[in-house]
């Protein structure tokens, strides 16, 4: 494949910034939501 | 029988949405990558166009629901928190897919024009519609009570997303190197072999689910985070009331 360099990097950052940010935001629920009762949080 | 409380913003069907988004992703890279032909004028590079441009259609999506919220805060007499929480998500899941346009539209821009960026009106209203959004973002952490960041953030939100219609329309109000539409041509010829319009719509779609599970956690996890603000203020309230009366 031509150009497979820029092409591979393309894919490889973009799902890498997305799995990047789903495990900050998982992280970060999880760490609030331990300290919580679950009849405060809406979706429980 | 109530045990420890638990420690997840997930509920089955978001991890049904989880799973949706991760076949979908996966979807996009074999048809992206192999299953797909290179294009006659662009050759392989048009491979990156399965991702900029849904990157950037979800980037749009999620400034607009971003105004929508904030209007849904701002304007019925009873301001519900939750919508400025789904603003604040959106926001801030959008900047990630409008870094992720640009960057791939630099790599793409570097094969196709030679160059990894020019002042075309295309990108550079682009670039700023993405500073903007860092601003409402910045914004958003200056402090104060969750109504104060809501009231001005909202405010803010409702005039950023004027921007949207200049960015998309700038590469017909300004000559530029950014291609004109290829999909949503207002004589609605779409100039795309049915295999490559099929993968950019399944990068739509994809992208789309991706959009709404990160957002749906990213709304959870604020709404915990307040909740936790507001115990932590009525504590603090408590100790200083105690202080007083000894």
């Amino acid at each position: 494949m031509q150009d497979a360099g820029f092409i591979f990097t393309a894919y490889a950052v973009t799902f890498g910034a997305i799995a990047t940010y789903a495990a900050y935001i998982i992280r970060r629920g999880r760490r609030a939501t331990a300290e919580l009762p679950d009849e405060v949080k809406p979706w429980t | 029988m109530s045990g420890a409380p638990t420690a997840t913003t997930a509920t089955p069907a978001t991890r049904l949405l989880g799973i949706a988004a991760v076949v979908g992703l996966a979807g996009v890279v074999l048809f992206g990558l192999v299953l797909t032909p290179a294009d006659q004028s662009q050759g392989e590079s048009v491979r990156m166009l399965y991702l900029h441009a849904p990157t950037a259609w979800v980037a749009y999506l999620a400034f607009a629901v971003t105004a929508l919220a904030s209007a849904l805060y701002l304007f019925p007499k009873q301001h519900a928190l939750g919508w400025d929480r789904l603003a604040g998500a959106s926001a801030e899941v959008g900047v990630l897919f409008m870094a992720i346009t640009l960057f791939v539209g630099m790599l793409w821009g570097r094969l196709t024009w030679g160059v990894f960026w020019r002042w075309d009106a295309r990108l550079t209203t682009t670039a700023f519609l993405f500073v903007t959004y860092i601003g409402y973002l910045a914004v958003r952490r200056l402090g104060g009570t969750p109504d104060q960041r809501a009231r001005r953030s909202g405010v803010l939100a409702l005039l950023a997303v004027l921007e949207i219609p200049l960015v998309h329309f700038s590469v017909k109000l300004w000559r530029g190197l950014h291609q004109d539409a290829t999909v949503l041509r207002p004589d609605g010829d779409v100039e795309l072999d049915g295999l490559m319009l099929f993968t950019l719509l399944l990068g739509i779609v994809a992208f789309t689910v991706v959009y709404a599970w990160l957002v749906i956690h990213r709304q959870r996890a604020l709404t915990a985070e307040d909740l936790l603000d507001e115990a932590g203020l009525d504590v603090a309230i408590v100790e200083r009331q105690q202080e007083a009366l000894v």
